[in-house]
């Protein structure tokens, strides 16, 4: 049963069309990979179903569980449970971790003695105690702004992740850790898309169906081999 | 001055009156009378935010709307509504050594915990210290003389309450006194005084907080701040300024620091139409340092016109200016930045830094540092920055629920941060909250 259908997307950013109709089903509990070259347009994608203001819908439509998605401001779509991780998330200064993530969780509804308790426990699921009282992404590493990415979305278990590129830049054993979470989201029925560029991560995290995006179109989909080969062969492979 | 003023109020004999009955000694008339001697001579502020619409011929320069009480309970009704949702009483129960509240010209309650009052910690009214010391001659406008400017010479004229503290050698007040100041009649003059002498050895913190009803003529507020913090000895001094928009909010606060003192200046400016206030450190002895922590809220039609002074004078001395200003609306927030150092003052150390965030295209601000030093031993920084909101920040918040406008308050909280921390939590809650209404209003 599909959380998020996706219908003949259009997107334009700065008056230049990037999607050019992009179909695409997320089913509840499952991990889903959009790979693409450079610039095809999955970034895009991603912030599009966010809410994005510089990201403009020109046609075509997105539900989440049936309901249309493009009409809402982006709080609220996450607030009906659709989050994405990104792929360049900005710093903000002044504003601590917790202290966010803290009024985040009140928006998910989610009571302060569940926060107190889920809280400490998804810092240490992503190996982020030390990160408590940092600054939002401030004067992160590379691969620290990923796992804090993923503490977030891990800690506010949406219906559906978009995770832009979870595994760019972290370290091998950060990347057990990343898919073990992953896993974990998936078992309690998030519907995750995984955006990459390697099948590397997808090893540790096997998806359902595999969407290759080239140009600003879903090109491919496929299981779980089709990344194996275009990890070997290259997007070659879907282009024919 | 135009003479129409002088004929409504601002005259000798109305100077003479006020000192006699108050029951003044003789030199504080004699001074009182200098001080408006200076006042006519003097030209109106030269720069900064127009006063035009100040007409300081229509204001009352005295009023006494209620009558001092000794209990909460006897204050008429409405003011002991507006004391409780300031929650004044409250305050003083759980967190203060001492509390004073003024309105108009006269302070009307005023409690000291008994475990201060046994330090021998003085807390009064300025009057009556004035009454009962005769020593407080030797301070009383001797950090800011008449001649300073012309609201100084105003201020020394018709300066009517306020409050003075005496802190005895080596004695250290562990929380904080405070004092609240209301504007309660239309078109009114307050001129509160502050006096703190921080024996050696000494510590205090001193919390000062405001509010007015909101007419729609306009009101004055130009009150002084005087602190001696004489050796080793640390003073803290707090301001949230929350007055109405029909109020200009022109006032003087300097500290002298002598060897090895300690003065800092917190402040929170979030009302009044005009501000002009540039809280000055005199850095006097050895070792002497200071700190000033601003942060402003200027909403539409405001201008507040900031900044901080740093003198160094003497050898080993310190000073870190430090401000963050949002700015809305058609606002504009100033700030004026000064650290001098002396010849000898050598090995000094300052830091000025002054970011400012402007919520709307119609925002103003400038920043206004003027930076000399007099020998070559120094060390002195100055960085300012000037910035909107990062809109891929507020999508950031967004896109994880937040609404806009709690998105902007996260943002905007998060830079003000640096001093907010520095205020007691039970003041910055009320910040936040009048910070979040405000947002909350939007931000076109
Ligand atoms: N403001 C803009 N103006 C013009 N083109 C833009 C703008 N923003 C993005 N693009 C273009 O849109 C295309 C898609 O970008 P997008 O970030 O979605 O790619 P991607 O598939 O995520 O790539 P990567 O794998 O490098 O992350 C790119 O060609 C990019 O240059
Ligand atoms: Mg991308």
């Amino acid at each position: 049963m599909a959380v998020l259908t996706v219908e003949d997307l259009h997107v334009s950013v700065a008056d230049q069309p990037i999607l050019h109709g992009v179909d695409l089903e997320l089913s509840a509990g499952r991990v889903h990979a959009l790979m693409g070259p450079n610039g095809s347009g999955k970034s895009t994608l991603v912030m599009a179903l966010a809410g994005h203001p510089s990201y403009r819908v020109t046609r075509g439509r997105a539900l989440l569980d049936g309901e249309d998605l493009l009409a809402l401001p982006p709080h609220e779509r996450a607030r009906k449970g659709l989050l994405i991780a990104f792929q360049y998330p900005p710093e903000v200064d002044g504003v601590r971790l917790r202290e966010f993530l803290r009024l985040a969780c009140g928006e998910r509804c989610i009571a302060f003695c569940e926060f107190q308790k889920a809280y400490p426990q998804a810092l240490a699921r992503l190996r982020m105690d030390g990160f408590d009282d940092r600054e939002l992404n401030v004067g992160f590493s590379g691969g620290e702004k990923k796992r804090a990415e993923l503490l977030q979305v891990y800690l506010l278990r949406p219906k559906v992740a978009l995770l832009d590129e979870p595994d760019s830049g972290v370290d091998v054993d950060a990347l057990r850790f990343i898919a073990d979470a992953i896993r974990e989201l998936a078992a309690g029925g998030t519907a995750v898309l995984i955006v990459t560029h390697y099948p590397r991560v997808l090893d540790h995290v096997p998806p359902a169906e595999v969407f290759v995006l080239d140009q600003g179109r879903i090109v491919r989909r496929g299981g779980a081999e089709l990344a194996e080969r275009i990890g070997e062969e290259g997007f070659e492979v879907v282009r024919g | 001055m135009s003479e129409k003023a002088v004929a409504k109020g601002l005259t000798r004999e109305f100077v003479q009156r006020l000192s006699g009955e108050k029951g003044e000694p003789r030199w504080m008339r004699e001074h009182r009378l200098r001080c408006l001697a200076a006042f006519r001579k003097l030209p109106m502020p030269r720069f900064g935010p127009s006063l035009a619409e100040l007409n300081l011929a229509e204001l009352e320069y005295y009023a006494r709307p209620v009558a001092p009480v000794e209990r909460w309970e006897d204050l008429p009704e409405e003011l002991r509504h507006t004391f409780q949702a300031l929650g004044l009483p409250e305050a003083e129960q759980r967190a203060l050594a001492g509390l004073g509240a003024q309105v108009d010209s006269e302070v009307v309650y005023r409690s000291i915990l008994e475990e201060v009052r046994a330090q021998g910690v003085v807390f009064t009214s300025m009057d009556k210290a004035v009454r009962e010391y005769p020593w407080v001659q030797d301070y009383f406008m001797k950090a800011i003389p008449p001649e300073d400017n012309k609201f100084a010479a105003l201020h020394g004229a018709v300066w009517s309450g306020g409050t003075f503290i005496w802190v005895p050698r080596g004695v250290e007040v562990a929380i904080p006194l405070q004092a609240y100041y209301r504007m309660q009649t239309e078109a009114v003059g307050q001129f509160e005084h502050t006096l703190i002498v921080a024996e050696p050895g000494s510590s205090v913190h001193y919390v000062e907080g405001c509010s007015a009803p909101r007419y729609s003529r306009m009101a004055l507020h130009s009150g002084m701040v005087e602190i001696f913090a004489k050796e080793g000895s640390r003073v803290r001094f707090t301001t949230i300024q929350n007055w109405s928009k029909n109020v200009y909010n022109l006032n003087n606060k300097r500290a002298l620091a002598s060897a090895g003192a300690a003065v800092d200046w917190v402040s929170g400016s979030l009302g009044s139409k005009v501000t002009m206030l540039y809280p000055t450190t005199v850095l006097l002895g050895e070792g002497a340092r200071t700190e000033n922590l601003s942060f402003a809220f200027a909403q539409e039609g405001q201008w507040l016109d900031g900044g901080a002074r740093a003198l160094h004078r003497a050898p080993g001395t310190t000073s870190r200016l430090v401000s963050r200003s949002v700015v809305q609306g058609n606002a504009k927030a100033v700030f004026r930045g000064t650290v001098y150092v002396a010849p000898d003052a050598r090995g000094a150390k300052a830091h000025v830094e002054c970011s400012t965030l402007l919520l709307t295209p119609d925002a103003r601000t400038e920043t206004i540092p003027t930076l000399n030093a007099e020998n070559d031993d120094v060390e002195l920084g100055h960085e300012a920055t000037v910035g909107r909101v990062s809109q891929e920040a507020l999508f950031y918040l967004m896109s994880r629920g937040l609404s806009e406008a709690e998105a902007m308050t996260l943002i905007v909280n998060g830079f003000v941060s640096p001093i907010l921390k520095e205020i007691p939590v039970e003041y910055t809650v009320e910040l936040r909250r009048i910070l979040e209404m405000s947002l909350a209003g939007g931000t076109g």
